[in-house]
């Protein structure tokens, strides 16, 4: 089409999708590291399973398939799914959560750009609320297992869900630090007295605080390439602190620190790669603001009384709901209207 | 149970007297929802629905004797627009009433006109100038387009011109491109 | 010299000027060829001696390629000047002063030509302050104001001299972007001679800082509210080449006929011309050494907003201030859209602080009203959104499809109004003629019976039936004609025969 502008900018949408998994990878290095290398087998089943089902969605609905398999946004998808599932999570699990995700969340509503709910969190709501057992069966960090599993002993379980012998399901498994820190407390166990426990690293879980870093280290990298803009990580992250701190100058026996509530559960993952998905989410700043620094306090309250030790998957969808009555009500003031400046 | 009939009682005879109170005090004059569907319908005057004129049309549409899909002048446009306003179903426009044809405006030669006055009385808005007698012409910004006027002319002198589209009227297209032709390029 | 020399009727905003030749005449260089119609109109001069061979729609450049009104003329070659005559522009009265300057065809030479003498006229409540240049070249690539400014800075300020006087302006402000450090320096040193209040400020070079209402902001930090005039506000914005012509055209008498044009891009030698209007671009182009292989197209204006040429036959019109030779390697094809992925990049960068991806869906779905809510109006079509955008999609075609829709819709709305006015008229009209004639035959009648008082009573009686008759056609149908006992159905239909019979008696003797 001969039209103006005849230029454009470099920026297109598998460049933007490309910088966010370069921005995943030191998270997932750091996965392996603590955790062991089944995690890459559940990301490789879920890039997998996502583009094949994409590509399979697209030809059903007469859509082009190279353009928008090209364009990584499914890829993003499957990779966030796979880091929110347990790193030992069975095969089954990970290709319907996937197949969820990319068929329901994303494609049957329009494919990309029309999803109004979050793909990745959709497809971990599903799996969480219909498997609570599997999904709430977290391997603990190497270094604290009583038995450390190999890389082909992982790949067993996660395809044949059979350990080697003499080895039980309790021996590599842990109740995540969220999970810990909840149940304790209904015990009726001091924070203070909690915080001893062997799985309490310095800030959050011991090992996993060093997964949540590499992701604080990614976004970092996407804030500086602006990938997105400040407003959501900060807002969010700057409102999770603000409510957990009150709440434990107030009571510091009954409610964990600030610190700990960053650094614990999906929270940098949420703040950098979750919240920030542009087309759930709204589209003006102040509208970004309102929407990150609710998913900060709804995150704290599920933590805090709901039902699940995470709450940040069911914040996430929540305010997605709430998207389009955000951006109505923040429309920023035009040029030229009702500005002070006149006379 | 006494407490709860007099509750009961006392609860309908005060909203009754609300709504009551309402009904006088905001009572609308006429009939609005003639005049939402007569500033929906695009006032061509031309009958092609079967009634005398876009304003006998909006109010039969009002009471339900006539369909949104009569108005060939509107199109499909103005079919939509009766049925949002209505909380109906869109119809396609029914052929009996007419089909629509590109916006035009009456020419009147005039080498032949004789100065009948027939074609001014046809008009339904006024816009032929002209005496007994005298010449007549049409008046080309007045003029709907209705066609009301061709048929009592005894000389046939009123041709329908559509209107082009110039410098001055010209709109920019919506937007197409072609994916798939794209990527095969 | 070009040979032959095209120029249209409407080189400006508003109305088609009126051409004040015919074919066959000969004229002078600068003598007038089309004059102004109404008020926001201009007037057309011949560039060149020579005669007017032909009055037609000729190809124009625009958007549409459709076609225009135009006069060509062929030049004999003497570049012979009509008479000119200079105005004491310090002494003649301002409405006087705009005439001439309507007359002259002094139109807004940034790219809008609007009539400039319009633009004149100071608001006759607010007083006038700041008198703004815009000397912040509107697009990159665009180089005409950058030589005007080195070469002819002293003409300019004297146009802007006039201006100030014009509308009662203080101080005059000139904008020059700051990677133009010579017109800068050019500007300054005319200023510092030229004894008027004129400040030379360096704004960012930061697209599109050559937008009108941007500039005012930039420079006076007033923003003009839309849909208002910044008189208003005591300011007006005017481009330098405007000033130029301006000062060209009461202090020489020149009218406007020609214009600097850069032409760049693909091709050899990319510079500066100052060409006559009506010249055919490809005189131009052929001037700037020839196009190179890889040209496939011309592009009237700049890459932002530029206009695809059909030919290059097309002559050069007041508003054309660029040509760029376009090839794939210098404006690659753009790859296809994808869907929107609301990431904002377009609101980020939008000059006008919009939210673009609202206004592409709106404008997407047809729903023009809520795209007028959204203030679809302010947007300048500058382009930055499109340009940001990662999913390459159009935006602006999409808006200026929605404009042109919403003004056509407008228009028709405006039309059906009228129309449903004069047929209420209408209908009211007959009302009342019927009623008058009812009123006239009881008169009649009545008069009638006094006179024949002694007549034939039967007469008399029938005389009566009828002005009954008449008065009730007048009045609404009556309802309760239903359900009657046969005898009275037969004698209304015997009543009703004899209203016939009267009334074609009636129209008989009238007509």
């Amino acid at each position: 089409m001969n039209t103006p502008p005849y230029v454009t900018g470099s920026s297109s949408v598998n460049l933007i999708m490309l910088k966010v998994l370069l921005a995943l990878v030191p998270g997932i290095a750091a996965y392996v590291w603590v955790f062991g290398g089944g995690i890459l087998v559940t990301l490789t089943l879920a890039s997998l399973t996502a583009l094949l089902s994409e590509a399979a969605m697209l030809k059903l609905r007469e859509r082009p398939v190279k353009p928008f398999l090209m364009d990584g946004s499914a890829l993003v998808t499957a990779w966030l799914l796979a880091l929110a599932l347990p790193p030992l999570a069975p095969w089954w699990l990970v290709v319907v959560g996937t197949l969820f995700a990319i068929v329901i969340a994303k494609q049957l509503y329009g494919g990309l750009g029309y999803n109004p709910f979050n793909p990745a969190m959709v497809g971990y709501a599903v799996l969480l609320i219909s498997f609570p057992a599997i999904m709430t069966q977290w391997p603990a960090p190497l270094v604290l297992a009583k038995v450390q599993l190999g890389f082909a002993d992982q790949l067993h379980y996660i395809f044949g869900s059979t350990l080697p012998d003499g080895v039980l399901v309790d021996a590599i498994s842990s109740a995540t630090p969220l999970d810990y820190l909840k149940t304790q407390l209904k015990l009726q166990h001091g924070v203070v007295e909690i915080a001893q426990a062997p799985i309490f690293g310095v800030l959050g879980g011991k090992g996993g605080e060093i997964v949540v870093g590499a992701y604080l280290l990614g976004g970092l990298y996407l804030l500086q390439q602006r990938i997105m803009s400040w407003h959501i990580p900060v807002a969010f992250l700057l409102a999770l602190a603000a409510v957990s701190g009150v709440a434990h100058l107030a009571d510091p026996d009954h409610y964990a620190g600030s610190l700990f509530h960053l650094f614990s559960g999906a929270t940098m993952l949420c703040a950098f790669f979750i919240a920030t998905d542009p087309v759930s989410g709204p589209t003006t700043p102040t509208g970004k603001l309102i929407f990150a620094a609710s998913i900060g306090v709804l995150t704290w309250l599920i933590r805090t009384w709901g039902g699940y030790p995470d709450g940040v998957a069911f914040a996430v969808l929540l305010l997605n709901l709430c998207v389009p009555l955000i951006d109505a009500y923040t429309q920023p003031r035009v040029f030229g209207h009702g500005s002070k400046h006149n006379d | 149970m006494l407490t709860a009939i007099l509750v009961m009682v006392g609860l309908a005879l005060a909203l009754g007297a609300v709504l009551g109170y309402s009904a006088l005090k905001f009572k609308v004059e006429g009939d609005p929802l003639v005049d939402k569907i007569d500033a929906i319908l695009p006032q061509t005057q031309c009958g092609q629905c079967g009634y005398p004129g876009c304003k006998p049309y909006a109010t039969a549409i009002a009471k339900g004797e006539a369909d949104i899909n009569q108005c060939p002048p509107g199109g499909d446009a103005g079919v939509h627009a009766l049925a949002d306003l209505l909380g109906v179903e869109y119809k396609p426009l029914n052929a009996e009433h007419g089909l629509p044809k590109p916006k035009s405006v009456a020419v009147i030669d005039e080498n032949l006109c004789i100065g009948c006055t027939l074609c001014i009385q046809a008009c339904p808005v006024d816009a032929i100038l002209g005496a007994a007698k005298h010449m007549h012409t049409v008046i080309a910004a007045e003029c709907t387009g209705c066609e009301l006027c061709v048929a009592p002319c005894p000389v046939d002198c009123i041709a329908m011109v559509p209107i082009e589209e110039s410098v001055s009227t010209w709109k920019w297209r919506y937007p197409v491109f072609e994916i798939k032709k794209e990527i095969a390029a | 010299m070009p040979a032959r020399l095209v120029l249209p009727l409407r080189q400006h905003a508003g109305n088609l000027a009126k051409p004040a030749v015919a074919v066959g005449d000969l004229v002078f260089k600068g003598q007038l060829v089309a004059a102004a119609e109404g008020a926001i109109s201009s007037a057309v001069h011949a560039p060149t001696s020579g005669r007017i061979v032909d009055f037609s729609e000729q190809p124009i450049p625009h958007y549409s390629g459709l076609t225009d009104w135009c006069l060509t003329l062929e030049s004999d070659g003497e570049d012979a000047w009509t008479d000119l005559e200079a105005v004491d522009w310090r002494a003649a009265d301002p409405d006087t002063l705009r005439r001439r300057i309507q007359a002259a065809g002094v139109v807004g030479l940034g790219g809008a030509v609007f009539p400039s003498h319009v633009k004149l006229r100071p608001h006759p409540d607010r007083k006038f302050r700041k008198l703004i240049l815009n000397g912040a070249e509107c697009e990159p690539f665009i180089t005409c104001d950058d030589m005007l400014m080195r070469e002819r800075a002293a003409g300019i300020l004297r146009g802007a001299a006039i201006m100030m006087q014009l509308l009662g302006a203080g101080k005059c402000l000139v904008g020059i972007e700051d990677n133009k450090p010579q017109a800068i320096a050019a500007m300054e040193a005319a200023a510092r001679s030229s004894g008027l209040n004129v400040e030379v400020v360096p704004v960012p070079t930061l697209y599109p800082g050559g937008g009108a209402k941007q500039l005012i902001r930039v420079l006076t930090g007033k923003e003009v509210p839309s849909h208002k005039f910044s008189t208003e506000f005591g300011v007006q914005c005017f481009n330098v080449a405007t000033a130029w012509t301006l000062h060209r055209a009461l202090e020489f008498g020149e009218p406007v006929i020609s214009r600097i044009v850069t032409v760049t891009g693909s091709v050899r030698t990319p510079r500066n011309f100052e060409a006559l209007l009506g010249t055919p671009v490809a005189d131009l182009v052929a001037a700037a050494g020839g196009t190179l292989p890889e040209t496939d197209h011309l592009v009237m204006g700049g890459p932002m907003m530029g206009v695809t040429l059909d030919s290059d036959r097309l002559p050069v019109v007041k508003a054309m201030n660029c040509i760029i030779a376009a090839s794939p390697q210098l404006f690659p094809p753009k790859p296809p859209a994808m869907p929107c992925i609301r990431c904002a990049r377009c609101a980020e960068v939008c000059p006008v602080d919009l939210q673009p991806q609202e206004l592409y869906w709106f404008a997407k779905s047809d729903n023009f009203e809520k795209a007028r809510v959204y203030n679809l109006f302010d947007c300048i079509e500058c382009g930055c959104c499109d340009y940001v955008c990662p999913s390459r999609i159009p935006l602006v075609q999409y808006y200026r499809y929605a404009k042109s829709e919403i003004i056509a819709l407008d228009k028709a709305k405006q039309a059906a109004d009228l129309a449903r006015e004069r047929n209420e008229f209408r209908l009211a009209r007959i009302e009342r003629e019927k009623q008058e004639r009812a009123a006239k035959h009881a008169q009649k009648a009545a008069g009638a019976k006094a006179e024949t008082a002694g007549d034939d009573a039967r007469k008399a009686a029938i005389a009566a039936a009828m002005e009954r008759a008449k008065a009730q056609k007048a009045e609404v149908v009556p309802q309760n004609t239903g359900n009657l006992a046969s005898s009275v159905e037969a004698e209304i239909a015997e009543i009703d025969a004899r209203r016939a019979q009267a009334a074609s008696a009636q129209e008989k003797q009238e007509v």
